[in-house]
């Protein structure tokens, strides 16, 4: 055993020398393989790390919501449909919601308009998520100004800003009073955008659901969880997209290793012979090279994947983040947790490390097999 | 210690460029003796010298060593025999440019993973024994001719061979430096060792140093191995 490792050492010694001798190829080679590494291990860490934001801050939405469709379109709830709802049995809470959407002509950014229903907020007053404070450059105890759909101009004071942690799904949020909501959007009183009930028993979300589908046969329920599917669907098609990208990148460094490696200098292939002459058998040179691509890869992977989740999570993604967060004009600015999935780890590994290993290792191989002879000759 | 039986060895066979590098070469090699094969280039020196030191096999025929025939042997068995038995000095020296004398020195004896302080201390005693202790962190490619070819003969020495092969070991030097080789190795020669040189340069193949010359010519032994100075 001592023997083996001390040969293990000693080849690792010669790679390291090796390495050395042949300093501007192997920094070059190392400088692209970790740049491709940081471009799929920065699409990977973000894009999961959004998905578990995004179901951090729904975990306390409402299991269902109920909104009423006319002609295949999303209509105002009439009065009535509360009081039916409070008779189903299950139903835990139920609750009117008022919500919409205004086109801001000054920034050309869409803003969702939404009635606070943990917060009371007086007349004349609202509060806005922190991209939109962005946007418009306001602060808490400014007016702000929009003009109605109905031509009406409304004034309100800013009263607070949302918080930064629910940037991510409140960045182009404005929160008013239920009154002031109705005037500005000329909605009657009784009827709401949409319906949310909680349930008693989280395992009968479906069975009420199919109720509510029976008793108004005019309205669909959307289920928490088809909602973070949503959301998790988009990211994955968002990554999907660079990551089909990235993988002509990929695609590009594997010809690159796979020329660097079938393309053996004279210099390399001369190396292996008087190796092979001396009496290193096929399987030291094939060890030695083994530790040569290992270092190599495994210094880019560590590089690379070190330099991704500094971009990430100590800065923001500031590179992927206008094609992966996708807001049109309101992008949110959030610090995401650092999640570390180890599957996805291990396919970035295997997607890196191992298409190199085999690409350098073969060539190799062949050249190792043969006979040292031609060394002999000079 | 070494006998060759009716060795053929063939490039390119069945193509149109098949050269007949070898033909039926016999050959016994006694043991702590010092043979040189002689002849003019592409006799099949070199050719001979790689079939011998298991650099290359034989299209056909048998090597025998120590009685045991290992012309069959597998690579990997090949191998150790080729690390236990030979120590080879090339032409053109082979060094790996970028590494220090010391380590090109001990490169044959890593894959046998010995105490890497006893194999410094060996490398370093070569080394000074060649006159080269000061020279043993220098890089071999800032290293003169001469002290590039004793790099070379302590690295084919590390492993303790008993045979040393060295193919047109002048070549590459003046006279001083040849004569300097020529006394290193009969130095060699002293220990027991059996050397096997490839020249066709009269000052070393006619000198006392040589017991033994075999002539080539064509990939043939031209007459069987004549004693010492009868070529003079």
């Amino acid at each position: 055993m001592n023997v083996w490792i001390e040969k293990q050492k000693y080849l690792i010694d010669f790679t390291l020398a090796s390495l050395a001798r042949r300093k501007a190829k192997n920094l070059g080679l190392l400088l692209v393989y970790s740049l491709i590494v940081f471009l799929l291990a920065s699409v990977m860490l973000f894009t999961h790390a959004l998905r578990q934001a995004a179901n951090e801050l729904l975990a306390g939405a409402p299991e269902i919501v109920l909104q009423r469709m006319v002609a295949g379109r999303h209509d105002l709830i009439p009065p009535g449909y509360l009081e039916r709802i409070a008779r189903l049995r299950g139903v835990l809470e139920k609750q009117g919601r008022l919500w919409g959407y205004y086109y801001d002509p000054v920034v050309k950014a869409n803003y969702t308009f939404m009635v606070a229903d943990d917060r009371l907020l007086a007349p004349g007053t609202l509060v806005v998520g922190a991209g939109l404070a962005r946007t418009r450059g306001v602060a808490p105890g400014n007016l702000i100004s929009f003009r109605a759909y109905s031509g009406k101009l409304f004034t309100f004071s800013i009263a607070d800003i949302l918080p930064a942690k629910s940037e991510l799904v409140s960045a182009d949020l404005v929160l008013l009073g239920e009154a002031d909501f109705r005037a500005f959007f000329d909605i009657p009183p009784g009827h709401y955008t949409d319906i949310t009930l909680r349930v008693a028993n989280p395992l009968e979300v479906r069975n009420i659901a199919s109720k509510l589908a029976q008793q108004f046969p005019d309205s669909r329920p959307i289920l928490r969880e088809e909602i973070l599917r949503t959301y998790d669907s988009i990211f994955s098609w968002r990554e999907g997209i660079v990551l089909a990208l990235a993988t002509l990148a990929l695609l590009a460094f594997a010809i690159l290793a796979w020329e660097k490696a079938s393309g053996l200098s004279a210099d390399e292939r001369r190396e292996i012979g008087i190796l092979k002459a001396i009496g290193w058998d096929t399987g030291d040179v094939l060890r030695m090279k083994f530790w040569e691509g290992a270092m190599l890869s495994l210094s880019a992977f560590l590089l690379g994947y070190l330099a991704a989740y500094l971009h990430v999570f100590h800065f923001s993604a500031s590179l992927l983040a206008p094609v992966l967060k996708g807001w049109a004009v309101l992008y949110p600015r959030f610090e995401l947790s650092p999640v570390i999935d180890g599957l996805q780890v291990t396919t970035l590994f295997f997607f890196t490390v191992f298409p190199y290993a085999a690409a350098t290792l073969v060539p190799i191989w062949r050249a190792a097999i043969s006979d040292p002879d031609a060394v002999m000759r000079g | 210690m070494i006998e060759l039986r009716q060795i053929h060895k063939t490039f390119n066979a069945g193509r149109e460029n098949e050269f007949h590098a070898l033909t039926g070469i016999d050959l016994q090699l006694p043991a702590e003796c010092v043979t040189a094969l002689r002849g003019p280039s592409g006799s099949g020196k070199t050719t001979l010298l790689s079939i011998i030191g298991c650099l290359a096999r034989p299209t056909s025929g048998r090597v025998r060593l120590l009685e045991r025939d290992i012309s069959g042997l597998p690579e990997r068995f090949l191998t150790e025999v080729r690390r236990r038995t030979f120590g080879f000095v090339f032409q053109q020296f082979n060094l790996i440019s970028g590494l220090s004398a010391s380590e090109n020195v001990m490169l044959p004896a890593y894959p046998l993973g010995g105490d890497r302080q006893a194999l410094q201390a060996r490398a370093e005693q070569l080394l000074a024994g060649l006159r080269l202790a000061h020279r043993r962190t220098t890089r071999v490619e800032l290293l003169s001719g001469g002290e590039q070819q004793r790099v070379a003969i302590a690295r084919a020495l590390i492993n303790e061979p008993p045979v040393i092969i060295a193919d047109e070991p002048t070549a590459n030097l003046d006279t001083a430096l040849a004569m300097e080789f020529m006394a290193i190795i009969e130095e060699l020669a002293g220990t027991g060792r059996t050397v096997l040189l490839s020249s066709h340069d009269p000052l070393l193949v006619e000198s006392s140093l040589v017991k033994r010359v075999v002539d080539m010519r064509d990939g043939r032994i031209v007459h069987p191995a004549v004693p010492a100075g009868a070529g003079r």
